[in-house]
């Protein structure tokens, strides 16, 4: 219970702005903490890559159903026992099953390799299926996804651009999304598990969710910023970090609960399944969900953030407020209206005489 | 709901009629069509409580097919639905029941085939289309005739073949092996027979040999085992087929005259009449290659004179007799245009027509993969991904009531709600339009619950935060619905266009995901705003969450609820609890606490005395307490700044 209050207080001290985390403010941090994740990412993509599963190496594949012994041994001696240069990776799948992965084999050769392993493994050969898939049928699969992920981010582009009104604040969803995809696939390649179709569809599910979530925090940034320039007390910078402590709790609360189940099947699949779709898929999904809600928080918005400030009007907002600001502080400011200035929320302090500069400048309608 | 009765209020109606419109009509829907379509071998398409299985969780046989030209001719997206429908009536009558066959991606073809196939039947579907003209030999209504031949007596004979017949033998039985082994038996006799009949012309009756019209006399065409085609046949040897164009009738034809792939074009119109004039006659135009024109042209310069049947050609498509118009006496096709007429209706023409510009493709499939998923791998994927799926449902239950308390309980309903019209979904697409749920739709189903989850999520935390602004829970609810309603529109908008470019471009498993995805997306926002939202209304009316009980989630306490707030009847509600001086500010240290300038319209008042209060306070050197009246004349002010945010919305 104790517990539990702290968590409410801490929440509805990031609602109210009594506690703020200066996410917008450092950005430069976080810009060179996901350039540094970016760069290792390349890095180990172009150094150690990812490992191509079947579906794009094109191959002849082996299951082995209901062995009692999952020895890899057995199926490497199996296979080199038809074709002696032939290297096969020979992996656990679910609970008594044996995956057995060569090079393209010609029909007599692989009718041949059904029977050793068959013989190897000692299960009737009606428990040996093969499979085989060409070389060009993944690369034709990941070609028509990529196509989709480019029209996916064209026309995600366009829309956010239209929502918000801005295509800076659509460029910094879509540059963050696109980086989610980077170290995703970086991580990715670092565990070292293979490429397969199932990988594909994890990262395209990773820039729909990140997507998403980025629309989530974004949205509240809108509504904070909405007559930003109407205003000399906070910049856009401040208004946006106050969006983005608004929808900590949120994010935290969602991100948690999407990646519990995913986090049942990973452990789940990892341990009790072995290779196989689901296990990648997880993986993926893990990674991407969790990178995703990462940056719809520290890299989103200080984007976005930037990004505005570059627009001159936003800029000149910003001096005039820093200006301002400076100002008071030299003459009659105070601490806390300062502080509670950058940190986004009404910095007013009862009983002090703002004339009608406190006034609405439109009339409001009933 | 205590409400429900007494009052009429719009959230009961919205829940009641989201309960029949969304959840008793589709299970109504699905109990009748399990009771009157029920699914069984037989009937792979008929209606269960469990969701139809994809290849991946089912097992089976995945082929992917990519169409070839063999004359580096263009492949169009007509050629591959054409090749779709052939490639299903070969795998039909190879005997696999309900193989699904997909386009994928404009250039592949993928057989998703349950159960496991041969290589021979993998074969059979990848060779190219056949279409040949032959002559007809004779005909007969397609009942077998009442006079079982003794095939027994001469299958001895079959030994004693010399090496040539031996060879059309093996060629033979490679083509038909799927078919029984008396069949063959018989194909190999008619092949060995014809060795020893030197025919003088392509409709030499001499060619029906006694095997020829023992197979003839047996075979029976209101069988649809016999009406499925499936190629194979040799084009130098007599065939004997049924016809497929519902006249029921089988024919024994003569050897190929004219290869199909001679047709260059066949389209079906209105028969032009004498003067130029269009009559009411439905016909298919044919247009033959010159090597196909020269040939037509000796063809029916034999075939005119002769008598019925002779005078009859049968166009023969994958070992079926598509049509068998015959000729006029005395006419002689020369220019290689021939039109057939006769009781066509339009429908048929055009039928007709596809099925001969298809029979002329010069198309052979490649196999570019072939895959074997074994049933039991699948079923254990399916039932460990369903066990893990339930762990973390579990935990989020869990983690739903720790963070949302009783408010925890409406959160959990929902998804189960969503859970409930997403499984009546899949269940009805499943029999509907024949759905199939995949490993990827899985999975596309376990995000789902992280999405849904948020929807609600997104909606209590704007709730709670219109009550850290003091607002009464009904007002709050309202207010924080109509902010959560646009973010979350906006945001499931950009899901559901994911989902769409995905399902369009992306192939395979990726479209499974996508469409449980988007299918999801829908569900969400209905339940969202069918369920969870009246719900919120009327709980919010409860007393028990109304008044902000410690345990409903809602309690302001734990809000801290500041301000002051105007209760009614010139009455002003005190702030609930004091905030502590000695709360930490790691950032912003002795800030008063004051509400964002998010915060709105509130139906606040503050006395003067209150306001002096404060004031003396400030003298007091108490800034950090945030007592409450501070916030409330800030929040005044702060509400007349984003008062005009609201109306500009």
């Amino acid at each position: 219970m104790a517990e539990k209050m702290k968590f409410a207080r801490w929440s509805n001290d990031l609602y109210t702005g009594r506690r703020s985390y200066p996410i917008v403010q450092r950005r430069r941090t976080w810009f060179s903490v996901a350039g540094a994740f970016a760069v290792a990412a390349i890095l180990i993509l172009s150094t150690k890559g990812l490992v191509l599963g079947i579906d794009f190496r094109g191959g002849t594949e082996f299951t082995v159903e209901g062995v009692s012994s999952t020895e890899q041994s057995l199926g490497v001696d199996a296979v080199q026992s038809v074709i002696p240069l032939e290297e096969p990776r020979v992996a656990i799948v679910g609970s008594n099953s044996v995956r057995v992965q060569t090079t393209h084999l010609e029909d007599s050769d692989r009718l041949a390799v059904e029977q050793t392993l068959a013989d190897g493994y000692g299960v009737d050969e009606g428990q040996v299926t093969s499979s085989f898939i060409g070389p060009t049928w993944g690369q034709g699969v990941s070609v028509r996804a990529l196509w989709g992920v480019v029209v996916f981010v064209l026309a995600t582009w366009l829309f956010m651009w239209i929502y918000f009104r801005s295509w800076r604040m659509a460029l910094a969803g879509v540059v963050a999304m696109m980086s989610d995809l980077l170290v995703a696939a970086g991580l990715y390649a670092l565990v070292g598990w293979e490429v397969t179709a199932s990988t594909v569809i994890g990262f395209l599910t990773i820039l729909g969710f990140s997507l998403y979530d980025k629309m989530i925090v974004f949205d509240k940034v809108r509504e904070n910023t909405l007559q930003v320039l109407d205003q000399s007390r906070n910049t856009y910078a401040e208004r946006a970090n106050l969006a983005v402590n608004q929808t900590l709790v949120r994010s935290i609360n969602t991100s948690v609960v999407s990646l519990l189940p995913v986090s049942g099947i990973l452990f789940v699949g990892a341990m009790l399944l072995g290779a196989g779709t689901l296990r990648d898929l997880s993986l993926s999904l893990f990674i991407g969900l969790a990178v995703g809600a990462l940056s719809s928080i520290f890299l989103g918005p200080p984007l976005d953030v930037a990004l505005r400030e570059r627009e001159p009007r936003y800029r000149e907002h910003t001096d005039r407020v820093l200006a301002e600001r400076g100002a008071l502080a030299e003459t009659e400011g105070k601490e806390a209206e300062l502080a509670a200035a950058a940190a986004g929320r009404a910095q007013l302090i009862p009983g002090q005489h703002r004339g009608n500069a406190a006034q609405p400048r439109r009339k409001r309608a009933r | 709901m205590a409400n429900s009765s007494t009052q009429r209020s719009r959230p009961v109606r919205t829940l009641v009629v989201f309960t029949i419109l969304a959840v008793v009509l589709p299970f109504a829907a699905l109990l009748l069509g399990t009771y009157l379509d029920p699914r069984s071998d037989e009937n792979p398409s008929g209606a269960s409580a469990a969701p139809g299985l994809a290849l991946d969780l089912q097992g089976g046989t995945q082929v992917i097919l990519t169409p070839r030209s063999t004359d580096g001719s263009e492949i169009t997206d007509e050629t591959i639905d054409e090749s779709i429908n052939v490639i299903r009536q070969r795998i039909d009558s190879s005997g696999v029941a309900e193989a699904e066959i997909v386009n994928q991606g404009g250039n592949n073809i993928v057989v998703g085939i349950p159960g496991e196939v041969g290589q021979e039947t993998i074969d059979l579907i990848a060779q190219p289309a056949q279409m040949r003209f032959r002559p007809v030999l004779t005909y007969d209504v397609g009942f077998p005739a009442e006079d079982p031949a003794a095939a027994d007596d001469e299958a001895t004979e079959d030994e004693a073949a010399d090496g040539e017949a031996a060879e059309e033998e093996a060629t033979d039985e490679e083509a038909t092996e799927e078919e029984a082994e008396p069949t063959s038996e018989l194909d190999a006799r008619i092949a060995e027979e014809a060795a020893e009949v030197t025919p003088t012309d392509p409709s030499d009756l001499a060619q029906i040999t006694p095997a020829v019209q023992e197979k003839f006399d047996a075979l029976d065409c209101t069988d649809p085992a016999n009406l499925v085609g499936g190629g194979g046949d040799d084009p130098n040897l007599v065939l004997v087929a049924c016809s497929n164009d519902g006249s029921m009738l089988k024919y024994v034809l003569g050897p190929m005259e004219v290869d199909g792939i001679h047709v260059d074009n066949a389209s079906s119109g209105l028969v032009p009449g004498p003067n130029g004039s269009v009559t009411n006659e439905w016909g298919v135009f044919i247009e033959l290659d010159s090597t196909g024109t020269a040939e037509f042209r000796e063809t029916t310069q034999r075939l005119q004179s002769l008598q019925t049947p002779l005078n009859q050609f049968g166009i023969v498509l994958d070992g079926l007799v598509i049509s068998a118009p015959s000729l006029d006496t005395g006419v002689i096709i020369s220019d290689g245009r021939p039109m057939i007429s006769g009781n066509f209706t339009r429908d048929s023409a055009a039928t007709l027509a596809n099925q001969l510009s298809f029979g002329s493709l010069p198309i052979a499939f490649e196999v570019q993969s072939q895959e074997t998923i074994s049933a039991t791998l699948g079923s254990e994927q399916l039932r460990n991904g369903i066990m893990a799926g339930l762990i973390g449902l579990a935990l989020v239950v869990v983690y739903a009531l720790l963070q949302y308390r009783a408010l925890g309980v409406l959160a959990i309903s929902t998804l189960v709600v969503a859970g409930a019209l997403t499984y009546l979904a899949i269940t009805l697409l499943s029999w509907g339009i024949g759905y199939r749920l995949s490993l990827a739709g899985v999975a596309g189903l376990i995000v789902a619950i992280g999405i849904t989850a948020d929807s609600f999520i997104v909606y209590f935390e704007r709730i709670r935060d219109e009550l850290r602004d003091g607002r009464s829970l009904v007002y709050a609810v309202e207010r924080g619905w109509r902010r959560a309603r646009r973010t979350l529109l906006a945001a499931k908008a950009v899901n559901l266009m994911s989902a769409v470019i995905l399902y369009n471009i992306a192939v395979g498993g990726v479209q499974g995901f996508a469409f449980t995805l988007g299918l999801t997306t829908l569900i969400d926002l209905l339940v969202v705003f069918c369920f969870t939202h009246p719900m919120m209304r009327l709980v919010a009316k409860l007393r028990f969450f109304r008044d902000g009980r410690p345990m409903s989630g809602l309690d302001p306490t734990r809000l801290q609820v500041s301000g002051v707030r105007y209760v009614g009847a010139g009455r002003v509600a005190g702030p609930s609890q004091p905030t502590g001086s000695s709360e930490p500010e790691p950032v912003l240290a002795g800030a008063p606490a004051a509400p964002s300038a998010s915060a709105a319209t509130g139906g606040r008042r503050l006395t003067i005395a209150e306001r002096r209060a404060a004031e003396r306070r400030e003298a007091e050197g108490l800034p950090a307490d945030g007592p409450p009246d501070e916030h409330s004349v800030s929040d005044r002010i702060d509400e007349a700044v984003t008062g005009k945010n609201e109306e500009s919305r």
